[in-house]
């Protein structure tokens, strides 16, 4: 008979609109992170590390590139024999089919996977965190409160507490409110969007919610569950946590690895991060080469000066291109002479020679200030940059682009080129 | 591909010093991220051999922890497979692998349960690639015996640690000095052979039944006359690591952009063993030019003209030129090393100072206690 303590579910289905074209293509969990990680990657490897070794990923949003990653779940010890990862994506049924149409409509949609495993606990996961979170003391405290849900919870400036749902809870860490997103905060313990949920609690709110409209965790299953006198119990963490939702906070979070003593760091032997990599061989480092405060991944060759930047895989820095405070992910090509300031490269792009990204005033973006908002320059995967074009910041360009795209040969602070379609 | 594969893997020499202390040759780190053995392991598996032996006997402990799994080399599968061979006393046999012939004679089993009809075999301490499937071409188009993969080699100086054969215009080798002090010859045995299998389980039988356990030796020297042995002469880069000098010379051979470019960027891959790894970090004052640098690192003072392994860490002014760092070794503030070799799992304390010789390589071995917070 099959039997786990506890599985895990991934919500990895969400585009993240907010990273603009790095998830044109992409779901956000897909997103490159860290010189040679991908986001999921560190859920993936919590979940193992945490001694949970049967994972359901729920992919929906452009889900290509998630499926090659996990595969059968090799680099994270997740191929097993019973349980390991499986992708969960939205599928049609004989009466009704419909997408994940929320988060806890797209658990709903799988009960019948969770239950062939027969968990006591359900683990609820997002797949755009990043930490080093261990699951197993979170099930500690689920336990020793003999509780119905466990909510992962930390802190946040007041000022911000409006972007989360918040726990209000009594002395015991038991939730006694539950407000998602409210105008005038009361509390400043932020929901993580982690959940343990005993396994008969979950699968009975469900059903009883299954008529409920995109059903979510926090509008809906919290706010039920809180009306029904179940236990529901704040887990407060301190250690590093960072949701990377934002161009600002997945630029910050990928620099603050650059630091002499990450807060976050990579290079501890204890709780290590898997991710599938093809075997690539060791960097070189050219004659004239510069390098300063900056990590650099496998296969990466550079002949120019790289200062304060996270740089990918398989990347080529040419003669005399300046890096500065910027993200280059896998496979880019960085021309002879080009500067780059505080840019954003989604894989496989090729940026000519002469060219200059990140320059200018900072004024806001022309069509999406929400997205480009913190003076980066942000380029989407596959893109071309023809020689000897400037760029500004709070910039986004996708596509093949040519001279003629660029007013000028410059591309002013604020402006889109935006020509990859759908396909 | 209708052929098995041996990996002689099992020897060791006094020629490597140090570094064979601890390790088979076969189990040398090579260029930053592969182990010697990655390249043959990698050609067989891109030659489309199903079904590989590694026979090992000095010091396996580190070759076996890296072939613990075959998955890198995509070998774990339903048919075929990898084989790690190392001596055991049976009923019959209470002997170490007395030389290469006995070897394969005390794993006769395997070579009489295969099917295939050819056996490649090849040592672990080659740094090339080749597609053994135009070997067997030649090998077949020949109507050889035994074919033996043959390189032209210009340094003198190193002649005296192959086997060296002289071949006719259509190939056949009449001529081996195996290990000469003094020779004309300049072609020299990559220690790559072609061979029906049948034929090998016939002249290693034969071999044992005479105690005669040398397969250059008593085999191919021996029937050079009677069995058509040709030689298939190879253009591409091939090295063979097994002294310090050549060891040295072959891990730099990859700074040079040609050489790099062949093994890592052309088809086909060279595979190796994952370690997970992060991304190497350079710090404020690190200054890097003309280096292979593999993951892990951390990098804060200035190394030049070097190889750096994996999981490296490098101190505050410290200095490292023309030197080979091999993995996981701890490198304390204002060191200075230049011309050396360091082996790997070494903590260098701070202020350290090894200096070596172009043509002397130092091999530096030094554990010292690491007190880390």
């Amino acid at each position: 008979m099959i039997k786990k303590e506890m599985i895990a579910m991934l919500l990895a289905g969400g585009q993240g609109s907010r990273l603009g074209v790095l998830t044109a293509k992409v779901a956000k969990p897909a997103v490159a992170f860290g010189g040679k990680y991908r986001i999921i990657d560190f859920p993936l490897s919590n979940c193992i590390n945490s001694g949970v070794d049967t994972v359901g990923v729920l992919t929906q949003y452009r889900p290509l590139r998630l499926n090659t990653h996990i595969g059968i779940g090799i680099p994270w010890d997740l191929d097993r024999n019973v349980g390991g990862v499986t992708v969960l994506p939205p599928y049609e049924k004989s009466t009704s089919s419909e997408w994940y149409t929320g988060t806890a409509n797209a658990i709903y949609q799988n009960l019948e996977y969770m239950e062939n495993y027969n968990p006591e606990y359900v683990l609820i996961l997002s797949g755009d965190h990043i930490s080093k979170m261990d699951y197993k003391i979170m099930l500690n405290f689920h336990k020793a409160n003999n509780a119905d849900i466990t909510i992962a919870s930390m802190p946040v400036q007041i000022e911000d507490a409006s972007r989360f749902g918040l726990l209000i809870t009594d002395s015991d860490n038991r939730v006694t409110e539950f407000e998602e997103k409210p105008i005038n905060p009361s509390s400043n313990m932020a929901s993580m969007g982690i959940y343990i949920f005993t396994w008969k609690v979950l699968k009975e709110t469900l059903r009883e919610l299954r008529n409920q409209t995109q059903c979510d965790f926090g509008m809906h299953v919290i706010p039920y569950c809180l009306e029904h006198n179940k236990r529901i119990f704040a887990y407060e963490y301190n250690c590093y946590w960072k949701d990377v939702g934002t161009l600002s906070s997945y630029w910050e979070a990928n620099m603050e690895l650059v630091d002499i003593i990450p807060v976050f760091n990579l290079y501890e032997e204890f709780w290590k991060i898997y991710t599938r990599t093809d075997t690539l061989p060791p960097q070189f480092i050219g004659e004239n080469a510069q390098i300063e405060r900056s990590i650099i991944g496998e296969g990466t060759e550079i002949y120019g000066q790289v200062y304060n930047s996270v740089i990918g895989t398989g990347v080529i820095i040419e003669e005399n291109a300046v890096v500065h405070d910027s993200i280059i992910m896998k496979n880019c090509i960085i021309g002879k002479n080009t500067v780059l300031y505080k840019a954003i490269i989604a894989e496989d792009v090729v940026i000519g020679e002469d060219v200059e990204i990140g320059i200018g005033e900072e004024t806001p973006n022309v069509k999406y200030p929400k997205v480009y908002n913190s003076g980066i320059a942000t380029i989407g995967e596959n893109s071309v940059i023809p020689n000897g074009v400037k760029i500004g910041k709070n910039s986004a360009i996708f596509g093949i682009t040519e001279e003629n795209d660029y007013i000028d040969g410059y591309l002013q602070s604020g402006g889109n080129i935006i020509k990859a379609g759908e396909d | 591909m209708r052929a098995i594969g041996i990996i002689l893997a099992g020897g060791n020499n006094k020629m490597m010093k140090e570094l064979s202390n601890k390790r088979a040759i076969a189990a040398m780190p090579v260029a930053g991220s592969y182990r010697s053995i990655d390249f043959v392991l990698s050609n067989m598996t891109n030659s489309h051999i199903q079904k590989v032996a590694v026979i090992t006997q000095y010091n396996a402990r580190s070759l076996n922890e890296h072939l613990s799994s075959s998955k890198w080399w995509d070998f774990g599968r339903k048919q075929g497979g990898l084989f790690v061979f190392t001596p055991t006393i049976t009923s019959d046999s209470s002997f170490w692998y007395r030389g290469t012939a006995d070897a394969l004679y005390q794993n006769l089993d395997f070579l009489k349960s295969s099917h295939e009809p050819y056996v490649v075999i090849a040592s672990g301490d080659g740094v090339y690639k080749l597609d053994y499937n135009k070997v067997l071409e030649y090998h077949i188009a020949k109507k050889a015996d035994i074919t033996v993969v043959v390189k032209k080699l210009e340094d003198e100086s190193d002649f005296g640690r192959f086997g060296l054969v002289s071949m006719t215009d259509e190939c056949r080798i009449t001529e081996i000095e195996e290990k000469p002090i003094e020779t004309n010859l300049s072609t020299v045995s990559t220690g790559i052979y072609i061979i029906r299998r049948r034929l090998l389980i016939e002249l290693i039988e034969k071999a044992a039944q005479e105690d005669r356990h040398d397969f250059v030796k008593d085999i191919l020297v021996r029937y050079k006359n009677l069995k058509h042995i040709y030689g298939y002469m190879i253009e591409s880069y091939w090295s063979n690591i097994s002294t310090v000098a050549a060891y040295y010379r072959t891990n730099m051979d990859f700074l040079n952009k040609e050489i790099r470019d062949y093994f890592f960027k052309q088809y086909p891959d060279v595979y190796f063993k994952i370690d997970d790894l992060p991304p190497t970090k350079y710090n404020g004052q690190a200054n890097v030019k003309n280096c292979l640098v593999a993951s892990g690192c951390i990098i804060n003072g200035s190394v030049e003209n070097s190889v750096l392994f994996k999981k490296i860490y490098v101190g505050n002014n410290t200095v490292i030129k023309n030197s080979i760092i091999l993995n996981d070794v701890y490198i304390g503030d204002n060191a200075y090393i230049e011309n050396c070799i360091v082996e790997s799992k070494s903590t260098i304390k701070a202020d350290s100072r090894y200096v070596g010789q172009p043509d002397n390589i130092e091999i530096v071995v030094e554990k010292s206690l690491l007190y880390m917070d």
